[in-house]
């Protein structure tokens, strides 16, 4: 007990769980601790995170994984090959292309889209949310205007015109997405912020002399995180869903590129012969869809334990 | 007399109470109105390196070019450009579509009543099943069957609608030939049938036209009941949110304690509690599915106003996209201020006192 980094007398589980931890690292490691414990209970957000850790280990060791190159086929023998087909587990497109390699290939272009949008769409939703709470007044009635105009659009339709003017592209398609999509976190970023704003510690932070823009980016943004990041680990299954949409209208990535819903688009024309060729990107945008949602279902009720069930 | 002056007192209070809810409302209207268009206007003529070009190509001679540029007001500063498209666009021009050769305007009126149909289908289908099925998941909490609707609603959370619309015209149509090809009639009704109000299932049934009915049914089922369980995923998980909120409230213990039997305690008194805020849920459900058709209709070739917006953009067609998304886009936002209003009217506890 001397000792408290070595807590060698007790178990760990006693060490994390103490109710007076002798440092903030071992509050917050007990907090994580038992934020970790009330998320693995719950089996399906367990199957949430294993599929999105699956995601990752795929996109990143795509290459290795690939075991046929995603863009270049063989016209001449391998054309719509059904699935189960010796060398091409899930068949093979119009062009000859193994659809197992376009998948693993393909899942870099849904990640990265996800994590674009996101570490676009939520810091500035985050700053506009913060900002307009704290300031109050004429400042934050303008501000929650311009947010309640943005909420009150039809979001695909307004990517759709964007993309639409901006050319099609998986890029435009991220900046069209990430501008229809940071309004919910701005609204979630003021409601916490009302809700700390008045609160002893931050007048004791402004006691010490702490500049406004200090108090917002060091005592504020940090209370809104934990159920800004619920939000938006529950938006990437629409964020997903969205670009695939896009990409299946041809305006989001376009050919060669492996992104699932221009497959699904180029499938199309085979359904009713080689049904495979659509079929398999769709069931997995659907598989990492639904893992973000059980995982974003997770995270909500191990973070906020008052909507669990809900 | 110091009674009724009371009276007159808090009725002139309540009066303008409801004046100033008035006002603030129409204060919305016109800012997100008017945010709309700066949206569609910036997208239209400040995106696009050289909106005249769009219109005339680049082979145009500089004559041509000029002409044009004087013609729809390019020349003029960017903010009297906006208010001139203001004007066009409060007065329902929208320009001509250079894919129909119509003004874009008459096109939506035409193509606008099978996307209302299709998404109307959809929200029925999806109340009507996702409202019982929240209900039950409430009641029994924990049970498989609480555990089957949040499964299914959370699969029609994660599916790629144009996915599964592909997949459910190759089971229903090509395989089993349950339902009808698609679009909205068989070609053979197509020239014969004159619709009045556009709307094909209701007009089919003002006219007794018994045979044009059940095939425009044909035709609509499949992607209405897609739509419907896209909004049934959403409708039945709030069901049961509102659901478990009420079931926990002290007047469902004083009803028990009453001894009403637990169906009318649950369909009735609980249920009649949670309508308040699912109004709300359903009515922005109706006006997500109105976006949601973008995809449908391209898959299920559903000549509405996804469709036309497509086929417009891969035209090229930036009049006739901009007019569908502001066309959207204003259905969107009234249906979001009267729900709103709507939910201000049903929960007594919103009136102004």
């Amino acid at each position: 007990m001397t000792d408290p980094s070595s807590p060698a007398p007790e178990s760990w589980r006693d060490w994390l769980l103490t109710a007076e931890p002798r440092s903030r690292h071992q509050a917050r490691l007990g907090r994580a601790y038992v934020t970790w414990r009330r998320f693995s209970e719950n089996r399906l957000a367990v199957t949430g995170l294993l599929i999105i850790v699956a995601l990752v280990l795929v996109a990143l060791f795509a290459d290795l994984l690939a075991p046929h190159s995603a863009t270049v086929g063989n016209l001449a023998g391998a054309r719509l090959l059904p699935p189960g087909s010796p060398g091409f587990l899930l068949g093979t497109d119009d062009q000859g292309r193994d659809i197992l390699s376009r998948l693993i290939v393909g899942s870099r272009i849904t990640l990265a889209v996800v994590a674009l949008v996101a570490v676009i769409a939520a810091p500035v939703g985050l700053l506009i949310g913060t900002v307009s709470g704290f300031a109050g007044g004429y400042v934050d009635a303008v501000l929650m205007r311009i947010t309640d105009i943005f909420l009150a659009f039809p979001k695909l339709i307004l990517a759709l015109a964007f993309v639409a003017a901006l050319g099609p592209g998986i890029e435009n398609a991220v900046i069209a997405i990430a501008l229809t999509s940071w309004p919910p976190y701005a609204r979630l970023a003021r409601a916490e912020t009302l809700g700390v704003r008045n609160s002893d510690y931050i007048a004791a932070v402004r006691l010490m002399g702490a500049s406004p823009a200090r108090i917002v980016v060091r005592h504020i943004m940090p209370m809104c995180l934990s159920s800004l990041i619920v939000r938006v680990t529950l938006d990437m299954a629409g964020i997903i869903l969205t670009a695939a949409g896009l990409g299946f209208l041809g305006l989001g990535a376009q050919p060669p590129l492996p992104e699932w819903g221009t497959m699904i688009a180029s499938g199309r024309r085979f359904i009713l012969d080689q049904w495979w060729v659509a079929t398999m990107p769709g069931i997995a945008i659907l598989v990492v869809s639904l893992g973000f949602n059980l995982l974003g279902d997770g995270l909500r009720d191990a973070l906020d334990p008052r909507e669990a069930g809900r | 007399m110091s009674h009724s002056n009371a009276k007159r007192a808090a009725g002139l209070r309540r009066a303008r109470g409801v004046l100033a809810n008035i006002g603030r409302f129409a204060v919305m209207l016109a800012t997100t109105y008017l945010g709309l268009l700066a949206v569609t206007f910036f997208i239209g003529r400040v995106v696009p390196i050289d909106p005249v070009l769009a219109i005339v190509g680049d082979r145009a001679p500089a004559s041509v070019v000029e002409r044009v540029r004087e013609q729809m007001g390019f020349n003029l500063p960017l903010w009297q450009q906006f208010i001139l498209y203001l004007r066009q666009a409060l007065t329902g021009d929208f320009g001509t579509s250079v894919l129909t050769t119509n003004p874009v305007m008459d096109d939506i009126i035409r193509v606008f009543p099978a996307t209302l149909e299709l998404a109307t289908v959809g929200t029925l289908i999806g109340a009507g099943l996702g409202v019982p099925l929240g209900v039950v998941a409430a009641v029994r909490r924990g049970s498989i069957a609480d555990q089957v609707v949040r499964i299914v609603g959370l699969i029609g959370y994660s599916v790629p609608i144009f996915w599964l619309g592909l997949l459910s015209l190759l089971l229903f149509y090509a395989r089993l030939k349950w339902v009808a090809y698609p679009g909205r009639l068989d070609v053979a009704y197509e020239y014969t049938f004159t619709p009045i109000t556009g709307l094909y299932l209701f007009d089919a049934a003002w006219t007794r036209q018994w045979d044009v009915l059940w095939d425009a049914f044909r035709h609509i089922i499949l992607p209405g009941a897609l739509l419907g369980y896209f909004s049934l995923a959403y409708i039945s998980r709030m069901t049961r949110s509102f659901m478990l909120n009420e079931l926990g409230q002290e007047y469902i213990v004083a009803a028990r304690a009453k001894g009403l039997s637990e169906r009318r305690i649950v369909w009735f008194h609980a249920l009649r509690n949670a309508a308040v805020p699912l109004v709300t849920v359903i009515a922005l459900s109706y006006a997500g599915l109105l976006e949601g058709s973008v995809l449908t209709e391209t898959v299920f070739s559903w000549p509405g106003i996804g469709l036309y917006i497509t086929n417009s953009l891969q035209n090229a067609d930036m009049n006739a996209v901009l007019g569908g998304t502001i066309m959207i886009g204003s259905v969107f936002i009234a249906i979001n201020l009267l729900s709103d209003l709507l939910y201000r009217l049903l929960d007594p506890r919103t009136r102004v006192r």
